[in-house]
């Protein structure tokens, strides 16, 4: 069993992207690893973060497939920018991820994984956050979570979140959705990843 | 097996509600009067009322088999579970609000429930969970608050009818009873809200939430909490929350219902729907930030693109 909560990434606003996920790796009721990565940079300015689905069987949620198929997709959008050049833009990553993700469920072992898809688009000087869960359902959306976090945070988002918010005013909002999940979530989780993406890249950094 | 142990068993809660309906029956002449106060002995006879139970070996299976619409959708008595509720204290007093949606299933029974049952013009209580069970028993602790107070010459406390609610609702603890419930009101001590759920479970708190909204409604209440809010901003983050949960859980939603309790009482202070919310704001009220409180009608115009100077410049 794994409990991931990837928390509220999101938060698109002057052209930056900010990401969230906690860091740990359990099994049943045991945490296995508290440092473990969660979002994976995919491309110079594209983000992946990954997670079960919760309250799904354990059968169902090996956590070795959330991380089989993040390195799938990893590879898979490397190869594309070695074969052509140039990388693929935000838009055209989550296309391809979700028909990845539509053709696992109709296979006979689907992967069990939900994503968080976030990228600079540097021909528009856009970010664009995709929320997409393992049926290969997407959506474009201004901020994003998966997992029981969401319960908490999604609401919280609906008041604060501010498209033309400061980098400084976006991590505050982070923070505030930290807190709530902190606060009020039974199993919550203590460390989080946060990692930002704007015209210059990727970064992480600390909360 | 269960039928078996309870038929013999003496301390089951089946086995104990049917001795003290024999004793009951027996007892004619015992007299509340003794007491003073119903509440005040755990009696379970008198003090406590006693209810009739289904004539099967099992009562609680039977009513299981008939209510469990998870297990069984075309089970014959649906009951009502999705909803939001809050209330908090603070400076000012307490505010309650609750929405006002009533599911059965995925059917939308009703948009216009009542959740806040006026036990008295001091005590609110909020419904979650099943409406009957609710709208009974709240409306049976308002008949007790009333006699307490005749035979007092006193109000109840908030404390002594929650608990006295949640007593009851204890002796009838595995027998199907679903009521999560906020008592509210204003006594001696000042503002004071209490959760009492079927479970038995009594908690003395500043804020609560109930339903299966309540974590959205968290989401923005915590955040906009503070002691020492006005009674404007109070009202305020009471419908916004509200507001947050009937747009977020598709089990809540259609009205709110604000009250907020002072010192003199308790003052409904108006019924808001979300959806005119969502698009135009809660119209000309104390508090309101003016327009909706939607994402999209929050932001309208703002974009999070980053344009070069000069790619703009030759734009425009």
């Amino acid at each position: 069993m794994q409990y991931s909560f990837i928390e509220p990434p999101w938060r698109p606003r002057k052209g930056y992207l900010i990401m969230a996920a906690d860091t740990t790796a359990a099994r049943s009721i045991v945490k296995m690893k508290v440092d473990e990565d969660k979002i994976k940079t995919l491309s110079p300015h594209l983000l992946m973060a990954y997670s079960g689905e919760p309250g799904k069987s354990l059968s169902l949620k090996d956590p070795r497939d959330t991380v089989q198929f993040a390195e799938y997709v990893e590879r898979n959008i490397r190869l594309y920018q070695i074969r052509n050049l140039y990388p693929l833009r935000p838009a055209a990553a989550a296309s391809w991820i979700r028909r990845a993700l539509a053709d696992s469920i109709r296979s006979r072992k689907p992967y069990v994984v939900n994503l968080l898809l976030g990228g600079y688009d540097t021909a528009t000087h856009e970010p664009h956050l995709y929320w997409v869960d393992y049926l290969g359902t997407m959506t474009e959306v201004p901020f994003a979570a998966h997992g029981y976090g969401a319960y908490f945070a999604l609401s919280l988002l609906d008041r604060y979140h501010n498209p033309e918010a400061t980098l400084e005013e976006g991590l505050e909002t982070l923070k505030r959705c930290l807190d709530e999940v902190s606060k009020r979530l039974v199993v919550s989780p203590s460390k989080y990843k946060v990692k930002i993406v704007d015209k210059d890249g990727v970064r992480e950094i600390e909360l | 097996m269960q039928s078996f142990v309870d038929r013999y068993s003496t301390t089951s809660a089946v086995s104990q509600l049917r001795k003290v309906q024999r004793l009951a029956e027996e007892d004619d002449e015992y007299s509340d009067a003794t007491w003073g106060s119903g509440a005040g002995f755990g009696n379970i006879m008198k003090g406590s009322p006693a209810f009739t139970v289904p004539n099967v070996p099992d009562p609680t299976s039977f009513l299981r088999l008939h209510t469990d619409d998870r297990a069984d959708p075309s089970c014959r008595i649906k009951i009502q579970h999705g909803t939001t509720t809050l209330a908090f204290r603070f400076q000012g007093g307490v505010i309650v609000a609750v929405d006002s949606r009533a599911t059965a299933g995925s059917y939308i029974a009703s948009g216009t429930v009542k959740k806040v049952i006026e036990i008295n013009p001091y005590l609110l209580g909020t419904m979650a969970g099943g409406a009957a069970d609710c709208q009974y028993w709240e409306t049976y602790l308002g008949m007790h608050c009333r006699l307490h107070e005749l035979r007092n010459r006193e109000r109840i406390s908030v404390s002594a009818a929650s608990k006295y609610l949640s007593n009851l609702v204890y002796s009838y603890k595995g027998m199907g009873l679903s009521m999560g419930t906020m008592i509210c009101g204003w006594d001696k001590t000042g503002p004071a809200v209490f959760y009492v759920d079927s479970d038995g479970t009594r908690l003395k708190g500043d804020l609560f939430s109930v339903g299966s909204g309540s974590t959205f409604a968290y989401g923005v209440l915590d955040q906009g909490y503070r002691w020492d809010l006005t009674d404007e901003e109070a009202q305020e983050l009471g419908r916004r929350s509200i507001y947050a949960a009937g747009h977020r859980d598709a089990f809540s939603g259609n009205t709110c219902n604000l009250y907020h309790v002072k010192e003199d009482g308790w003052k409904f202070i108006g019924n808001y729907d979300i959806s005119q919310m969502h698009y135009e704001g809660p119209g000309n009220v104390p508090g309101a930030p003016g327009g909706g409180y939607g994402y999209d009608q929050r932001v309208v115009g703002r974009s999070s693109a980053n344009p070069p100077e000069v790619v703009a410049a030759a734009a425009a």
